[in-house]
């Protein structure tokens, strides 16, 4: 571990500036910090980092924000993943601030309020794209246990209003069991 | 009470969204639209647009927009340390057990029991913005008259756009707020 204020500058630096300039969610900005701590910095292994990659996206919360702990943590332990959470939090934290303080102002101009309005069919666009990129993968892979449970979470969520928190309790539940039963089947010396 | 308020609603988007980018969007909608009535329908969706077009996690985007909206900058710091607190703690423990174990077959298993529930729930929550883009604030329940033909091809269009030739969604739905704006200002 490097635990030195140059380590600490320059973590803070680095997150901070990846986060306050890669548009487009957690994944590019996941790779761009392989690039920089990979290629450029060669603090953190090739293969190791991957394995970072995967836990921080099978973490609760931000991709981006996971990923940045998990890089300040193997770089400088505790203090680094304190550094680097910080890093990249603010650039979205000071930004969006100022742009809520103006946003009646803003959004009551006519002009502004028709583009959002216009953007709106755009926003359902991006989710219905991201929906069937994600689905669609289930259903190419022949996985018929998720397109069930994908098929019940939604009618679950959109036609019953059952708490989200619940369902996504539920099919953590699931996929632990299954993984428990693979597991046992598996020990017993059955198929795998 | 609305610090905790606050704090709380988004520990638990913090705490339960899982699978990055849009997975945080259903649990935001059900805090600050459903449970709290923070932002209106319509504010959501702004939300949304704004989180899609700046950088940064659409969790912390949202986090700092609703806590100044409600309670200032000191609401704004108090939700993003809610929403960035479980982070902080589990990923560190699994960090610790990973360095030491290396291994994450039952993570792995839990995960895959949640992705399809995570598409289901972002596709829930997508129903709700596409029926506010195509109906206004009233929802289905407006009937023909509330339906809007523009917001219909303006979603058809962007999604075959997205889907056919794989543009990057910050220009489309820029596109779409310029088309769609134009046509709203000019036939009232």
């Amino acid at each position: 571990m490097k635990r030195s204020l140059r380590v600490y500058l320059k973590l803070f630096y680095v997150t901070f500036w990846l986060s306050a300039v890669t548009f487009g969610g957690g994944y590019v900005i996941v790779s761009f910090m392989r690039k920089k701590f990979t290629d450029e910095l060669g603090w953190i292994p090739e293969d190791e980092m991957l394995n970072l990659v995967a836990i921080a996206q099978s973490s609760p919360g931000p991709v981006a924000v996971n990923a940045s702990i998990l890089v300040g943590y193997r770089v400088a332990g505790i203090p680094g993943a304190c550094i680097t959470v910080l890093g990249s939090v603010l650039p979205p934290l000071i930004l969006l601030s100022v742009i809520s303080l103006f946003y009646d102002a803003f959004r009551q101009n006519i002009v502004v309020g028709a583009v959002l309005k216009g953007m709106q069919a755009g926003v359902a666009a991006v989710i219905a794209d991201v929906v069937c990129s994600l689905g669609g993968k289930f259903f190419r892979g022949r996985q018929w246990f998720s397109v069930l449970i994908m098929c019940a979470a939604f009618v679950a969520s959109y036609f019953f209003s059952v708490n989200v928190l619940w369902i996504i309790l539920a099919c953590g539940c699931i996929g632990g069991i299954q993984v428990w039963i693979n597991m046992r089947r598996a020990g017993k010396g059955g198929s795998v | 009470m609305t610090f905790l308020d606050l704090f709380w609603s988004f520990f638990q988007v913090g705490l339960f969204s899982i699978g990055g980018g849009m997975a945080a969007m259903p649990l935001i909608q059900h805090q600050v639209v459903e449970l709290h009535g923070w932002l209106t329908l319509t504010e959501f969706t702004d939300l949304v647009t704004i989180a899609e077009m700046t950088p940064g996690p659409i969790a912390v985007n949202a986090a700092t927009f609703v806590g100044t909206r409600i309670a200032g900058l000191p609401g704004a710091l108090i939700a993003t340390a809610g929403c960035v607190l479980p982070s902080c703690i589990i990923v560190s423990l699994l960090a610790f057990l990973y360095f030491r174990f290396r291994s994450l077959t039952v993570v792995q298993g839990v995960l895959n029991g949640l992705r399809p529930a995570v598409v289901a729930l972002i596709a829930s929550a997508g129903c709700t913005i596409l029926l506010l883009a195509l109906f206004g604030e009233g929802g289905i329940a407006g009937g023909m008259e509330a339906f809007n033909p523009v917001a219909a091809v303006l979603f058809c269009t962007a999604l075959i756009i997205l889907r056919r030739f794989r543009f990057n969604p910050v220009f489309v739905m820029l596109g779409c707020g310029v088309v769609g704006g134009a046509i709203y200002l000019l036939i009232p």
